[in-house]
């Protein structure tokens, strides 16, 4: 018996390990009713793996079996890898014997898609309800919604869910079309549509009746695989942005492409995951969603790329130099948030501080700004005045001089030739 | 200058704010008793706990600054460092003296020792509610011992008991000698005798349920099947889990 439960869940943590998002965050379910758990409104991380990628949730796979063909997916229909699936039960005992150990926030399901989305989307929904209902489980679960499942199902699924989550794939519909012929981005913004207009209707009648049940009160969010097919960073980023503005979501995730197969229609087996620019496409979101600003300041028709060697927020101000330098005793917030090595966290110290007295360089190295990138931008009580005008070359040059950067070393990019 | 010197209690400090603002000595150092070494040219003075003077004090800082920032001053005591507990002795000074609201300057050299300290220990503190692993016993608790780098147990007391509502737990901080039960009703304050630090930290497996070595095996093998080899980035890794929490982990066990 614990032998088979053991292969069953390699195979399906293994299957289930590329879909990135493993957030449990914005949950508000409270253990009211005696029972096991209560969510932690910023999320708990409770392991890293080795790659470095935080483990907060059983992430698992109800089943590998896939109707499906999709060349950049490991489960896929082609594919000669061991099948298996878990039983209701099975994955309900796990999730709450890991939870009870502090092993885990809650359970992250998703599945192979077997016969139908309906049929799929049932079982799922099964495991979800008797966690919630049987056992009085209120961690945090975390629910792939099925494409092509009926809005009944997804509905119900919703009542018990905290996040529902539904992956785009592609960053744009010819890359879907080249490696997964069946699906298209209709098939996620359907139900992502559905799922958005419930939570503001739920949300509408909690004003008027406090007993109306949550609706995936974490929200929704999806996924992109980024850099098996030729999109640019602007294509994939104003993809996210659209996302963002039209199904208000919680998060839009990247995920540089794995190789896992010999298909010709994607790069080779072996050669090294895109991760520096997996990393600058999250800085880009993080700046769109909390600094402020617009993604075609980030990357537009004249920048279609983001620099490799330098972070998108300094890159932009050596596009804008005119911005600068900043009167950090003066300036807005909004504009102090936009000077590279000041954070959300400095720039609201600064803010608050600066009330009392002018800020001088020595208080503002102590606040925890990032002086030696931010000196060339701003200017403090004590910055000593200053006749000469630098390049933004040169201001890069002195920059990536004095900085240490952790991806240099492993660069392995290979150049093209031809 | 003089020197201070109060017990480490939290009524202590309050009441050395007390006796400072009743003798306004100028500059002075504060002491604990355990380190505080007498010194020729410095008159010491004893601080004697009153709980009068610490009520006094402690209902002028709760009155004085934000909700938050008695969270802070809270953390920052559990810190036990000395330089903390002079930082805290500086800034109820600097509290009492300024017009409300002197919290908010960041430029203040106590204001920013007690916001760091403070962030460190709620980070200790996130990382007992991440790291803690619980072991089920034969006689059905979960059992976990710490030896946290602050005095973190106060503050994570509600954290598990909200969670853990239908379980039987411990929490022992092997450090400081003890521990939280939670007997389904509430969490009282125990004290174990331990043979060794080793027993402790890890219970040997005659007095574990028959289950819990299957659920530590599922895991660990979760653990390696969730790994993602060609992004090994060791690094980040050590990083997320330092290696002093190494030992908490089942995980992380061979």
């Amino acid at each position: 018996m614990s032998e088979r439960i053991r292969e069953k869940l390699n195979i399906l943590a293994d299957a289930a390990k590329y879909d990135v998002s493993c957030s449990s965050s914005g949950g508000n379910r409270k253990n009211d009713n005696k029972g096991l758990g209560n969510s932690h409104t910023s999320g708990i991380c409770h392991t890293y793996t080795e790659d470095g990628r935080c483990v907060s949730l059983l992430k698992i796979l109800l089943t590998n079996h896939c109707i499906f063909d999709c060349a950049y997916c490991v489960s896929r229909k082609s594919n000669d890898i061991e099948r298996a699936a878990f039983t209701v039960e099975e994955v309900v005992e796990l999730t709450m014997n890991f939870y009870r150990r502090n092993y885990i926030e809650g359970l992250f399901l998703s599945s192979g898609i077997f016969k139908n989305a309906d049929f799929t989307m049932e079982r799922l929904l099964k495991v979800v309800k008797k966690l919630r209902l049987e056992e009085r489980f209120n961690g945090y679960i975390h629910l792939k919604t099925i494409p092509g499942a009926s809005d009944e199902l997804i509905r119900e699924a919703g009542m018990y869910a905290d996040r529902m989550s539904i992956n785009l794939e592609m960053p744009t519909e010819s890359g879907l079309k080249l490696l997964a012929p069946d699906k298209s981005h209709q098939d996620v913004i359907k139900p992502l549509g559905y799922v958005q207009n419930q939570i503001i209707q739920f949300k509408e009648e909690r004003k008027l009746i406090k007993s109306v049940p949550k609706f995936v009160p974490a929200g929704q969010s999806t996924q992109m695989v980024i850099g098996a097919t030729p999109e640019t960073d602007k294509e994939i980023m104003h993809t996210a942005d659209a996302f963002y503005r039209n199904f208000s979501l919680k998060r839009v995730y990247y995920s540089g492409y794995i190789p896992i197969s010999n298909d010709n229609r994607l790069p080779i087996l072996g050669s090294q995951p895109p991760l520096i620019r997996e990393n600058r496409l999250y800085q880009t979101d993080w700046l769109m969603r909390f600094y402020g600003f617009h993604v075609n300041e980030l990357l537009n028709d004249a920048n279609p790329h983001l620099d490799i060697d330098i972070d998108p927020k300094l890159s932009w101000a050596l596009r804008n130099l005119q911005h600068f330098p900043v009167d950090i005793n003066v300036a807005a917030y909004r504009v102090i948030l936009r000077v590279p090595g000041i954070g959300v966290g400095s720039a609201k110290k600064i803010v608050q501080a600066r009330k009392f007295g002018k800020l001088r360089i020595d208080q503002i190295q102590k606040i925890g700004v990032a002086y030696n990138r931010a000196k060339h931008f701003i200017k403090c009580a004590d910055t000593p005045y200053q006749l000469k005008d630098f390049q933004s070359t040169q201001i890069k040059s002195f920059i990536l001089a004095e900085s240490q950067s952790k991806y240099i070393k492993t660069d392995t990019s290979q150049l093209i030739l031809f | 200058m003089n020197i201070y010197v109060f017990d480490g209690s939290f009524e202590g400090l309050l009441c050395a704010v007390f006796e400072w603002f009743e003798r306004k000595p100028g500059e002075i150092q504060l002491k604990t008793l355990d380190t505080y070494q007498p010194d020729a040219f410095s008159p010491a003075m004893i601080i004697h706990n009153d709980q009068q003077k610490a009520s006094r004090v402690w209902k002028g800082i709760q009155s004085r600054l934000p909700k938050n920032w008695i969270r802070i001053f809270y953390c920052t005591y559990l810190s036990e460092l000395e330089e903390a507990y002079a930082a805290l002795f500086e800034f109820s000074c600097y509290i009492f003296s300024n017009p409300a609201g002197a919290e908010k300057n960041y430029g203040n050299k106590h204001v920013l020792t007690l916001s760091q300290t403070a962030r460190k220990v709620e980070r200790e503190k996130h990382r007992m509610e991440a790291f803690i692993r619980f072991q089920h016993t034969a006689d059905g608790i979960f059992y976990c011992g710490i030896d946290p780098d602050f005095n973190v147990l106060p503050l994570i007391v509600n954290h598990f008991k909200n969670r853990y509502a239908d379980q039987q737990w411990i929490i022992y901080d092997i450090k400081r000698h003890y521990g939280l039960f939670y007997d389904l009703e509430k969490v009282e304050e125990i004290a174990i005798d331990f043979n060794t630090q080793k027993t402790a930290l890890q219970s040997s497996a005659s007095v574990l349920s028959e289950k819990e070595g299957l659920y530590a095996v599922l895991w660990k093998d979760y653990f390696k099947s969730a790994n993602i080899p060609a992004r090994k980035n060791t690094k980040l890794h050590v990083q997320h889990v330092p290696k002093r929490y190494w030992k908490y982990l089942t995980e992380k066990q061979a």
